[in-house]
């Protein structure tokens, strides 16, 4: 089984982002970064995936040479190889992305392209599906559970959806986004993290695959959300059931 | 040109979801003049346009076709694209539910429109028309603009009202080269089962009250116990922490937060739940903000209009008890 797999360099989730006086953008200083965690579900289901019905995990990324960090930590975790599109965060959109990954698959031909169901810095939720649908390849989101059938041609993929959890079975080439129920991803050994420092990442540009670079969506202005101002702390039960009656008023 | 809303329906009823997408529709609409047709797709989608044709639409397309049971991805976005061309679509939206955000994508592609996910505003000015999404789980409101002639948005309900009929009935007509777009798209991909989290109470995203528990709970057990009373007495929804998710305390779909549902409740009740940011991302634009939490110190009470600081095994089913009493 050949399995593609991307990785996105994000800012780290657990601390706080700060924005350009001028709200053209966020302020980089300080900001570290890490994989996206959707992105490390899809690289621990590819793997095991190998590891089940043999083949190789290739993982993309786009982004700029900073990238190759992220990149590294993937394969460290298990990937064969690792090929990097350079592109610039700033000059990015969904459609881009998914235009250049559909380029990529069409050129390494995967049985499976395992993405995350979003990229936590920009929340977009819409690569795995634009490429899917650029590939003419069935889609199947938000994965929290993934068995082969048919013998390696095809999947039954449980998703989490409103209500609840749907399986659908989708034929090979297909594209999967992970959920973060999917699995819980490795640690990577020492040795391995030494073996992936080494590992060479092929470099391709946008113009070598072929894409077009306009972007159809725009970011241009970035702003705080309102914040909220912190209550009051109650004494006991019967003061704050007194409180949402003759204060807040909904009892 | 115009402005197309893709409605969701089951068996013939109209998801609630789909009137707040109407309500973002309705403010393009008065930006920039065009008319809003609908479109409903799958079984029982006749009578749903039935219902979509006295909210006061252009008119109402139909695809009522077994190939788009079950909003299976490929055929629905080639339906909505069709649909999209048949009524000269320059907007389309839907709501941002698991529905929206797996088949509006696939429009997109196919109509090569841009596509911005999860407005939570419409911004006008004149009739150039930019949108507000929020992105890092909330701490970042973004302004878009799209620059393509089809222009896609997904729509989250808890920041729009759902809007209401209008009266009058709008024609309704079945778009032929929508059902034969599904058709073609369909058969690599199948629909196998659906477990349902269900139960009979109101829905997560709809409740006026929401009561959540989190891992504090510490098993599947206490949190039936704790919680159920709580969201009996006000009539709640349920949700729940990603990590009371995980632990397998709660079903999925109860997950309240940057990957799971947003919730803008009149009333959100946070048990054993310390605040982090992915937590507060689909909770913290809700009314009234009430947190239970045994550590004075949890990032929870700064959000909170009201925070209880004790243990939840206490006095949970005290406060349960008392606004039963008082509600009577
Ligand atoms: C990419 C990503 C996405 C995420 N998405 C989401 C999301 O959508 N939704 C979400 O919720 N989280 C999400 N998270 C996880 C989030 O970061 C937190 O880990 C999670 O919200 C913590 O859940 P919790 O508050 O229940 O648990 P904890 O942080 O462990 O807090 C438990 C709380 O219970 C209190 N407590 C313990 N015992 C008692 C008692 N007897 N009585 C009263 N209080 C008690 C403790 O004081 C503590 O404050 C995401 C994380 C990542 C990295
Ligand atoms: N620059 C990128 N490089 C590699 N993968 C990406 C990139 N951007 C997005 N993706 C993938 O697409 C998924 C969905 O991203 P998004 O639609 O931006 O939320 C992410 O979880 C990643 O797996």
């Amino acid at each position: 089984m050949k399995i593609l797999v991307t990785t996105k360099r994000v800012t780290d989730p657990g601390t706080k982002i700060k924005l350009k006086a001028d709200g053209s953008g966020i302020a980089a200083d300080g900001v570290e970064f890490k994989p996206n965690p959707f992105c490390e579900n899809a690289i621990e289901a590819a793997i095991s995936l190998r590891d089940q019905h043999g083949g190789e995990v290739i993982v993309v990324s786009i982004g700029p040479d900073e990238a190759d960090q992220t990149i590294r930590s993937a394969v460290a975790m298990g990937c064969n190889r690792a090929i990097r599109i350079d592109g610039n965060d700033g000059g990015l959109d969904g459609d881009l992305v998914a235009r250049a990954l559909a380029k990529l698959a069409e050129s390494e031909q995967p049985d499976v392209f395992i993405l995350g169901k979003q990229a936590v810095d920009g929340d977009s939720n819409q690569v795995g599906q634009l490429m899917a649908e650029y590939l003419g390849w069935p889609q199947a989101t938000f994965a929290s559970a993934i068995t082969v059938t048919n013998g390696g041609k095809s999947a039954q993929v449980a998703r989490e959806v409103d209500g609840g959890i749907e399986t659908v079975e989708v034929d090979f080439p297909a594209v999967i986004t992970a959920d973060l129920r999917l699995n819980e991803p490795r640690f990577a050994s020492l040795p391995n993290i030494m073996k992936a420092k080494r590992t060479a990442i092929e470099v391709k540009t946008l113009a070598d695959l072929g894409v077009e670079t306009t972007l159809k969506v725009r970011t241009t202005r970035f702003e705080a959300p309102p914040g909220r101002q912190a209550g009051k702390k109650v004494a006991d039960v019967a003061d704050l059931v007194q409180k949402l009656r003759n204060e807040a008023k909904v009892l | 040109m115009s402005i197309l809303v893709v409605a969701e329906q089951s068996n013939g009823s109209v998801k609630k979801a789909t009137y707040a997408a109407l309500t973002a529709a309705r403010e393009i609409a008065t930006a920039t003049g065009l008319p809003i047709h609908f479109f409903a797709f799958g079984p029982g989608a006749a009578n749903a346009g039935a219902e979509l044709a006295t909210y006061g639409g252009a008119s109402v397309l139909v695809a009522d076709d077994a190939s788009l049971q079950n909003a299976l991805a490929a055929p629905a976005g080639a339906a909505i694209a069709a649909a999209a061309k048949d009524s000269g679509a320059s907007w389309v939206l839907m709501a941002s539910t698991t529905t929206g955000k797996d088949v509006l994508p696939r429009a997109a592609a196919r109509l090569g429109g841009g596509l911005a996910s999860d407005i939570v505003e419409v911004r006008a000015s004149g009739a150039h028309v930019a949108f507000v999404r929020p992105m890092f789980a909330g701490n970042v409101l973004a302004t878009v603009e799209i620059d393509t002639p089809v222009k896609l948005v997904t729509v989250r309900t808890s920041d729009f009202a759902t809007a209401g009929p209008t009266g009058g009935a709008s024609p309704v007509t079945t778009s032929a080269s929508a059902v034969d777009a599904a058709k073609a798209a369909a058969g690599k991909a199948r629909f196998v089962s659906f477990d349902s989290s269900g139960g009979d109470r109101p829905e997560l995203t709809e409740a006026d009250v929401v009561v959540s528990g989190g891992r504090g709970l510490k098993s599947a057990e206490n949190f039936k116990s704790i919680m159920e009373p709580l969201a009996d007495a006000f009539r709640a929804a349920i949700g729940a922490s990603r990590a009371a998710v995980d632990s397998g305390y709660a079903p999925n779909d109860y997950q309240v937060g940057q990957t799971g549902k947003v919730v803008a409740p009149n009333l959100y009740i946070a048990v054993a739940i310390s605040g982090a940011i992915q937590h507060l991302a689909g909770m913290k634009n809700s009314k009234i903000i009430v947190s239970i939490n045994k550590d004075a110190d949890a990032p929870i009470f700064q959000i909170s209009d009201y925070g209880l600081v004790a243990d939840a095994f206490k006095a949970v089913p005290e406060f349960a008890a008392a606004v039963k009493a008082a509600k009577g």
